[in-house]
């Protein structure tokens, strides 16, 4: 198929940006849509041009390093999918293409598409983690986790860390990926001793970068892995809990 | 690289505020508040509604509008445990401070929120499930505001009326409404009342964190229930009115 990429290129993350067009011939619906910039990027490079810098890794949708926003959706047309999962077969022949990069204060642009995430990184620093006692390991299912509980938790740690919640929010809001990794150990019985303290800090380190939510809905719906929003009105919950909580009455649960 | 640092490190400055001032420095803390008094809010827009029903109730057998009673009684209410109109204005300090909280928190939010994303997307955006009601909250919010202040000018104060009678509610209503460019502004008004409160309606339940499969699919058709009786009602006021079938 023959279709025409309108893609964001900027020098350097202070430098203006600009829309150059580029023709790409002869794609195969098949290849991914990273395969069909890896092909474009080697013409570019026959030419003795620069390449195209975008991020990618597993491209299997599971490591969360690709992500563009292709025609004003974030990881593109197809629902459920990271950039590296969708196709080109969602495109038709004679497309026009439009690819920038995410766009919020918390992931400035270092060059054309890519864009630092680590503000993310910084967040889980403040909370994402649990304390284990050192020592031999404890026997299997020694805590017991309810079964809707476990799968809760299991749906929120599938967030990959893409940001394209950010990417997709009217707001530049991060709260569904906080919102996944808060809740992926709050609601286990091996997050409770840090539950409190954890959504402080996860919410309060946030709020250093990002917009604020506004129950839009668009991340859930940008987001490769379905993450809900109902993760997000959890975290509310023990934000707002947190500040009401006495710390002395931690151990007795909910 | 360094990320933008948009705030200051409030990791130990934050704790010697005061618990309040804390809590409400944080965007999900303003975002509950706005909740709570949106609540506030729906709670007073449902039972103003509701007075203003006695549009239709017309005159007991002394001749006395059902609408002017009900005036009176809230004047009246709780008397003598409160004075004469006591009650009435413990309305008006609440929904005051209310409205400030709300402006503030949305005011202070929205700030915050351009500033996470400076560089607007270069190419047109395309949303999946942000409904039109959502992405227009500020400009619904701003301009019923105005229509309040407006409304408490034409028919409290009466500085925007120029046929307004103190405790005359029957005919002040009608005066004010059978001026046809006020009555499509209120029913104008209303219908972005609906939008807001639609989306705020559905918005509360996450703010707060309310949030339970046994309920979520309820959310919605709370509000559009909600928003489909407050604009249905509201907008029949000036309506009736202006086409002469309340007199």
């Amino acid at each position: 198929m023959n279709i025409t990429l309108r893609v964001w290129r900027q020098d350097t993350p202070d430098a203006p940006g600009r829309f150059v067009e580029y023709d790409a011939p002869d794609i195969e619906s098949h290849a991914s849509f990273l395969e069909m910039l890896d092909v474009v990027n080697e013409r570019l490079t026959d030419k003795g041009e620069e390449p195209i810098a975008f991020d990618s890794d597993c491209r299997e949708g599971i490591c969360g390093m690709c992500g563009l926003m292709i025609n004003g959706l974030a990881h593109g047309p197809q629902q459920g999918t990271a950039t590296c999962q969708l196709h080109m077969r969602k495109f038709k022949d004679g497309d026009v293409i439009t690819i920038e990069p995410w766009r919020a204060a918390g992931f400035p642009i270092i060059r054309d598409l890519v864009v630092d995430r680590s503000s993310f990184d910084r967040i889980i620093e403040a909370g994402g983690y649990i304390t284990v006692p050192t020592g031999s390991a404890p026997d299997a299912n020694l805590i017991l986790v309810p079964k809707p509980a476990a799968d809760a938790a299991m749906d929120a740690a599938a967030c990959i860390g893409c940001g394209a919640c950010v990417a997709s929010c009217p707001n530049g809001a991060a709260q569904l990926f906080v919102a996944a990794k808060v809740a992926n150990l709050n609601l286990l019985p091996q997050g409770q001793p840090e539950r409190w303290t954890r959504v402080e800090a996860m919410v309060d380190e946030m709020e250093k970068y990002f917009g604020s939510c506004t129950n839009h809905g668009e991340c859930e719906a940008a987001c490769p892995k379905r993450i809900s929003i109902d993760f997000i009105a959890m975290m509310n919950k023990d934000y707002i809990k947190a500040k009401f909580k006495n710390r002395r009455m931690a151990g007795q649960g909910s | 690289m360094t990320t933008t640092d948009k705030g200051t490190d409030r990791g130990t400055v934050n704790r010697r505020r005061p618990w309040a001032i804390e809590f409400y420095g944080s965007a999900v803390g303003k975002k509950w508040v706005m909740a709570i008094t949106g609540i506030i809010f729906l709670g007073y827009v449902f039972v103003h509604m509701l007075g203003n029903l006695k549009l239709y109730l017309g005159t007991d057998p002394t001749g006395i509008f059902a609408i002017d009673h009900y005036g009176e009684w809230l004047r009246e209410l709780l008397e003598p445990f409160l004075p004469r109109e006591g009650a009435l204005w413990i309305f008006r300090v609440v929904l005051t401070a209310s409205v400030v909280l709300h402006i503030h928190a949305a005011y202070s939010l929205t700030v915050t929120n351009w500033k996470a994303r400076p560089t607007r997307y270069q190419s047109p955006r395309e949303y999946l499930v942000a409904s039109y009601a959502s992405r227009t909250m500020r400009w619904s919010g701003v301009i019923v505001g105005a229509f309040v202040a407006f409304h408490l000018l034409d028919l409290t104060i009466g500085t925007a009326n120029p046929d307004f009678v103190a405790g005359d509610v029957h005919a002040n209503l009608i005066a004010s409404f059978s001026r046809p460019g006020v009555a499509i502004f209120y029913m104008v008004a209303n219908l972005l009342l609906g939008l807001h409160i639609f989306h705020g309606t559905w918005s509360l339940f996450q703010s707060i964190g309310w949030n339970n499969p046994q309920f979520n699919e309820w959310r919605r058709w709370l509000a559009w229930a909600f928003t489909a009786v407050i604009v249905i009602a509201n907008v029949s006021f000036p309506l009736t009115v202006l086409t002469g079938l309340v007199k």
